[in-house]
């Protein structure tokens, strides 16, 4: 480690110190469950000569890219190193934003995945919004290390969709080698809560002879629960404003309540277009914003709202049918939905699709050409990263190339559409995290000292 | 016995009505035959068949005429392991006949009768270049997964042309949880359910009854306790592929294919010494079991080396009734983590007709062979790519499906009316 990236780390040391002092420079109590996250140390580096896709949808031909302390510092042609920059070669190489997954599992549901290990839905009543999703991670899921692999830099792990209020998401670094959740963290993204529509929360409690057993159960289900929350929420506001006692505290409404002040943002599992359009009207009823529709499989019928509401949809390219509100999904929807001018995003749900996000935009994007669409690869690119920022409300900070960005940069094989290209290099903060052919130990505490490892060839 | 199955065989692979003679000019033809790929290359088909392949093919009069203007065509696709047919939608509560859940038959299930070539995912499978299946049921309740066919995709009635092709038998950590939660007693059961098929009918006509089977799962698996048909073996470790191995070894006239196999690799030359073959899927790279803790990207790969026969499929527990036709991708997938273009294509061709026994007639564009023949946009294995047409059987299949009809009524440039 150099004397600068020695100074950067000591800069951004001084940096998190100051975070808990807020916007009225008041000193506030320091945040127990505060992101911890450090970049590992960076030198400058210059990536010469690839093709970039910059994640706002252009494709510039042979461009450089720079980062220097740990940021984007620009991006053009014949761009000059600084003294004692790395110096890559990427002729002939594609350069992109890093890959944010906006819906994983990974540490929820890690492998191996067994009855002790499986953290993610915590079924136990409809609404469980008091739940923290990354009180279930578990770091050393050998899956982040394969999703870096696949170019992911940033992925939102949420609980699954048994409840109606699922409880809430967070958006990670997959740090290699952190021993603790906090160390993950996205710096000062915010939270969200996770809603699920349909029929998960109906089959998981109507078989046990309760509510939601219905399409109407759930939504009085959701619409009671806000109603509770904004009376709270209207409690807190008055108690600080000296306007009588504040609440007890309750984990369940803080939450809801976080959604009403939008300190907390609102990802919805929600597979049918009616249903959508249902959820709109609620969040229309009680005043709240939902940031995005996931899985969203009949997202097409109804691309014009989403695009009204300013709602993105994630997405997958081709999953349908294992379920009933999954049958009318199409290979078109991520292209209609972006044909609509709206925020579409490919999402995995999957240990094993987050390792080939591009893959499946390769897919949306052909299969939309051939519709007769006319969407370039660098625009498909904008559905795996800055789409997914913006729905995770981080797109200052990462999602695009723009200077003072983040510098998290994948560089790929060949073109990242294809199936046959891979990622050579992963860049987080402009540190090197993911190099290809390096070997080296597991970075999952769980994988070491495997005896199939030691023996292997 | 082996007289009827013949019958069926030549029943069903009969010249289906509306197959045309069509001359398929300047592909890039991928024959998967000792000719390999000719570049702007002719293939005629005629009655249902392949009649040639070359450089050069004379059209007979009155043939139709494709210009492939230098495209891919190849032999349809072949889904080493899929549940196609199998069900319309799978959960939701609706009926999932891949999903048997009774006390007295397992290895008697039989999929190729469960099989509806009217199911929305058949169409939608073969539009994108897979014309062929193997299909079995995903779980019963014993160690044995009951009886597996082979399907064509063209939705006509007689789209079952191998019925009960080969045994499903699981004998990991899935057979296991079914067989007193134990490999231990996993092993002894398979044994003696062995047994009771090979004394078949006499113990049950006595009176005796079997040891672990019904009369009707002994009497269904007794043709392949015979070594007739392949046992499709659901195993992942190596520790539990050796026993594969040795049981063979033990047991000379059974035969064995693996499916899952992550940990094969690290058994590769064993296997290609026992010729064992193995249905892997490239994209397995998780340690999401126990029995899967080597599990690598490169698996393929090393067994391909070692000289193992491969098909390309999903593993157990992925495999679907929709999404067969991912198969390509995952072919794609293997070619980009070292696997050769030709033996990443075969593997989801020629290789799984080879495996299930059928080499013979699918999975290669040459004479004599059943005209499946697909003309693609691009590279088959890549994720962008379709197919522009799709011949079963030498008759030609509109690219339509539901999903495309939903494509159409909700496509942008539509005027609402």
């Amino acid at each position: 480690m150099g004397l600068r990236s020695v100074i950067v780390v000591a800069a951004s040391l001084v940096l998190a110190a100051c975070a808990t002092v807020d916007d009225d420079g008041d000193d506030e109590a320091p945040d127990p469950w505060a992101s911890t996250y450090q970049p590992r140390p960076s030198v400058p580096t210059l990536i010469r000569n690839g093709t970039v896709f910059d994640g706002n949808g252009a494709e510039l031909a042979s461009t450089d890219v720079l980062m220097v302390d740990g940021r984007i510092s620009a991006v053009g042609q014949n761009l000059t190193a600084p003294e004692g920059a790395a110096v890559i070669d990427a002729t002939g190489r594609f350069v992109t934003p890093g890959i944010i997954d906006a819906h994983s599992h990974l540490g929820v549901y890690p492998s191996p995945g067994i009855a002790a290990t499986s953290d993610g839905n915590e079924a136990t009543q409809p609404n469980t919004a008091e739940v923290w999703a990354e009180h279930s991670v578990w770091p050393q899921d050998p899956g982040f290390y394969r999703a870096v692999a696949g170019g992911i830099t940033t992925l939102h792990i949420l609980p699954g969709s048994a409840n109606l209020f699922g409880g809430r998401g967070v958006t990670l670094r997959p740090v290699l080698g952190a021993r603790t959740v906090q160390e993950m963290k996205f710096p000062d993204a915010p939270q969200s809560l996770k809603m699920a529509c349909g029929e998960n929360p109906a089959r998981v409690y109507g078989g046990r002879n309760s509510s939601p057993a219905t399409g109407m159960g759930t939504v009085a289900g959701y619409r009671q629960a806000w109603a509770n929350a904004e009376r709270y929420a209207r409690r807190l506001r008055n108690a600080e404003e000296g306007e009588g006692d504040p609440p007890d505290r309750d984990l369940e409404l803080d939450t809801l309540a976080g959604v009403l002040n939008g300190d907390i943002i609102l990802q919805w599992h929600c597979y049918r277009a009616d249903e959508m359009a249902n959820a709109i009207a609620i969040a229309n009823e009680f005043g709240f914003e939902i940031a995005a529709f996931h899985h969203a499989v009949e997202a097409y019928k109804i691309a014009d709202l989403l695009a009204e509401n300013d709602i993105c949809a994630a997405m997958w390219a081709d999953w349908w049918g294992f379920k009933i509100e999954a049958y009318d999904g199409i290979r078109e929807n991520i292209p209609f939905v972006h044909a609509a001018g709206a925020c579409a995003i490919v999402h995995s749900d999957s240990e094993v699709g987050i390792q080939r996000l591009n893959q499946e935009a390769a897919k949306a994007m052909a299969d939309g050409n051939r519709a007769g669409l006319n969407i370039t690869r660098a625009e498909a690119w904008t559905w795996l990263s800055r789409n997914p920022a913006r729905a995770l409300r981080i797109d200052d900070e990462t999602g695009t190339l723009e200077p003072g960005r983040r510098a998290d940069v994948v560089i790929w094989s060949a073109d990242p559409l294809s199936s046959y290209a891979v990622a050579q290099r992963v860049y987080m903060d402009g540190a090197l995290v993911y190099e290809r052919g390096v070997t080296r130990d597991p970075p999952s505490d769980f994988e070491l000292g495997q005896s199939y490892l030691e023996g292997a060839q | 016995m082996r007289l009827l199955s013949a019958l069926l065989f030549a029943v069903v692979f009969a010249t289906p009505a509306a197959a045309q003679t069509v001359l398929i000019r300047d592909g890039r033809v991928v024959t998967n035959s000792a000719a390999g790929t000719v570049e702007n290359g002719d293939v005629l088909i005629v009655d249902g068949r392949i009649r040639a392949v070359g450089a050069s093919v004379a059209a007979p009069s009155g043939a139709r005429i494709i210009e492939a203007q230098g495209r891919f065509v190849t032999p349809g696709a072949f889904a080493a392991m899929s549940e196609v047919g199998l069900s319309e939608i799978s959960g939701s509560g609706a009926l999932n006949d891949a999903d048997i859940d009774s006390n007295t038959i397992a290895a008697a299930a039989d999929a190729g009768r469960a099989f509806n070539p009217s199911v929305s995912a058949v169409a939608i499978t073969r539009i994108e270049g897979v014309t062929r299946a193997a299909i079995a049921p995903s779980s019963t309740t014993t160690l044995f997964g009951g009886r597996g066919a082979l399907v064509a995709l063209s939705g006509r009635p007689d789209s079952v042309f191998r019925p009960r092709a080969f045994m499903v038998v699981e004998l990991g950590e899935t057979g296991a949880n079914r067989t007193g939660s134990s490999r231990a007693a996993l092993w002894p059961a398979f044994e003696a359910a062995l047994r009771d098929a090979r004394e078949y009918p006499a113990r049950y006509q006595r009176g005796q009854g079997g040891a672990v089977l019904s009369e009707l799962d002994a009497a269904a698996l007794q043709p392949f306790a015979r070594g007739q048909g392949a046992f499709l073996v659901h195993v992942e470790s190596a520790a539990d592929i050796r026993r594969i191995i040795r049981f063979q070894r033990d047991n000379p006239g059974l035969d064995f294919i693996i499916h899952g196999g992550a940990e094969a690799w690290q058994v590769a030359d064993e296997l290609a010494a026992a010729r064992i073959p193995v249905i892997v899927d490239p994209l397995a790279n998780l340690p999401d079991r126990f029995e899967r803790l080597s599990a690598r990207l490169d698996n393929a790969i090393i067994l391909q080396r070692a000289g193992v026969q491969i098909a390309i499929a999903p593993a157990p527990g992925t495999v679907d009734a929709h999404q067969a036709r991912l198969v390509l991708q995952l072919a794609g997938n293997a070619v980009a983590n070292g696997l050769p273009w030709e033996a990443a294509f075969a593997a989801v061709t020629r290789g799984p007709a080879d495996i299930f026994g059928v080499g013979s007639e699918l999975g290669r564009l040459d004479r004599g062979y059943i005209a499946d023949v697909v003309i693609w946009d691009g590279d088959p294995l890549e994720v962008q790519s379709a197919p522009t047409a799709v011949f079963i059987a030498g008759v030609e299949q509109p690219l339509v499906s539901r999903q495309t009809r939903l494509r159409d009524r909700y496509h942008p440039n539509r005027s609402r009316e």
